[in-house]
């Protein structure tokens, strides 16, 4: 049976993995291929490294991490963040990224999307949504949350998916860094429109949301950061206890 | 020397990491005196059936793999590479390398495809397979699966069906997941094939 997987992610700035609350006020956490490597060690599925400032220099320092994690990890892993065009997407993937996330540039221009999936296949292509709820309806954000587009989710997560997006990763601002848990509704609801595999992300807070994400909320995948991150929750731990709780995943 | 075979498709660096890893030897080359030197090959593959024909052919790599195959080298096929290996493939709907008969066909199942994720691999007692314990999840990305007929298969995993995972036809095996990206249990796969590749090369 095809198990669920759990999913690090590292936000990374000027060669520090950060994390913030709500997408503001960063806090360090480390350094990317130490933790990468210890994530690796401790059975994580997959790894999401996101450039989170996506500046020149900053663009140097990630392919100098991608190389080193495709050199000694052995498990898929994403690298999004400042990906604008068909050319960002192959230096990062021939670099050794198994798949790249695409958000903002994807509103920008949806036909990435596709030309994407097109030229390296859609397994490749990842699209992240940044989903706040606005009234009774879920917006999407970009530019790293700072940017409203009008654009309701289950449009956009519809035309994705019929553009080749190979998996979403959808993330609830309303819930990142807050701990409260993901957002079940949200992630369900997404999960149920489209025949693509659903990364929920945002909120992580204690091991019982994890169980809650992938029975009530149908996700196929949940990415976190902090709680690893700040040593809160073990991988290991983790999947002991959705083991225990009858939820398959990768021993 | 195994040659990991560069027909534009896909991630060949994450093999060639792989096997570096594990001290393996190993170029990725289009080469066909490569191809016809090596003591072993891997094809790889991210990408549509169609389009990996097409340019096997057009680099008259089709030819030298069928070539080197018949004549005993052994040979890894992974994800595309092990349906390249097929009679034919419903992607595309194109004839492909006709090393193991059967055909490939497209998941049709309620379950979301492609199947993305760790997934069990059920296996009868293979060299492959040496000190991987029984039940191991490997990485899968797939639309499309391997039809082979029933003596062929040595794994099984399911997926909405049971659908053969994994191949062997004395020289030829073929993998649907990706041991590269597999963590330990993929890195002792890709041992096992050297092993095997060192140990029961029969071509010069």
């Amino acid at each position: 049976m095809l198990t669920k997987r759990i999913i690090p992610c590292l936000d990374v700035d000027k060669g520090r993995v950060v994390k913030g609350v709500n997408f503001v006020r960063l806090k360090d956490a480390g350094d990317p291929v130490e933790l990468a490597r210890f994530y690796y060690q401790q059975g994580a599925d997959e790894l999401v490294f996101l450039d989170i400032t996506a500046s020149c220099g900053n663009r140097k320092t990630m392919i100098e991490i991608v190389k080193k994690v495709a050199t000694e990890l052995f498990i898929p892993f994403t690298v999004g963040g400042g990906i604008r065009s068909v050319g960002d997407m192959r230096d990062i993937l021939l670099t050794g990224a198994d798949k790249v996330a695409i958000n903002t540039a994807a509103i920008n221009n949806p036909q990435l999307v596709e030309d994407g999936a097109k030229v390296f296949g859609s397994q490749c292509i990842v699209v992240a949504i940044d989903a706040k709820k606005i009234k009774n309806k879920w917006e999407v954000y970009i530019n790293g949350g700072r940017t409203s587009t009008g654009i309701d989710v289950f449009d956009w997560v519809e035309q994705v998916a019929k553009l080749g997006a190979g998996e979403i990763l959808l993330t609830s601002m309303d819930r990142d860094g807050t701990r409260e848990g993901f957002d079940i509704e949200l992630t369900k609801q997404v999960s149920e429109s489209v025949s693509i595999p659903i990364i929920a992300s945002g909120g992580a807070g204690n091991i019982s949301d994890f169980k809650e994400v992938f029975q009530n909320g149908k996700a196929d995948a949940a990415l976190a950061a902090s709680l690893f991150h700040f040593g809160e929750l073990t991988i290991n731990e983790l999947k002991k206890y959705l083991v225990d709780n009858n939820i398959e995943v990768r021993k | 020397m195994i040659v990991i075979i560069d027909y534009g498709l896909g991630n060949l660096g994450s093999v060639k990491n792989a096997l570096d890893k594990i001290g393996t030897l190993s170029i990725v080359s289009k080469s066909i005196s490569e191809v016809e030197k090596a003591d072993g090959l891997i094809l790889p593959g991210v990408g549509a059936a169609k389009e990996g024909m097409r340019n096997l052919k057009s680099r008259q790599l089709d030819k030298v793999i069928m070539k080197e195959v018949a004549k005993g080298k052994p040979i890894l096929g992974i994800c595309l590479g092990m349906q390249l290996l097929m009679d034919r493939s419903e992607e595309g709907d194109v004839d492909c390398l006709k090393v193991i008969k059967g055909t490939v066909n497209k998941f049709n199942i309620s379950l979301k495809v492609p199947q993305i994720g760790w997934n069990t691999v059920q296996w009868r007692k293979n060299q492959l397979f040496e000190d991987i314990p029984q039940g191991s999840c490997f990485y899968f990305v797939h639309s499309y699966y391997c039809s082979p007929k029933k003596k062929v298969i040595v794994g099984e995993t399911n997926y909405g069906i049971t659908f053969c995972s994994m191949f062997q036809n004395k020289n030829i095996f073929g993998v649907q997941f990706h041991p590269e990206k597999s963590g330990i249990n993929g890195l002792q796969l890709l041992k096992n094939f050297t092993k095997i590749v060192y140990e029961n090369n029969t071509s010069d």
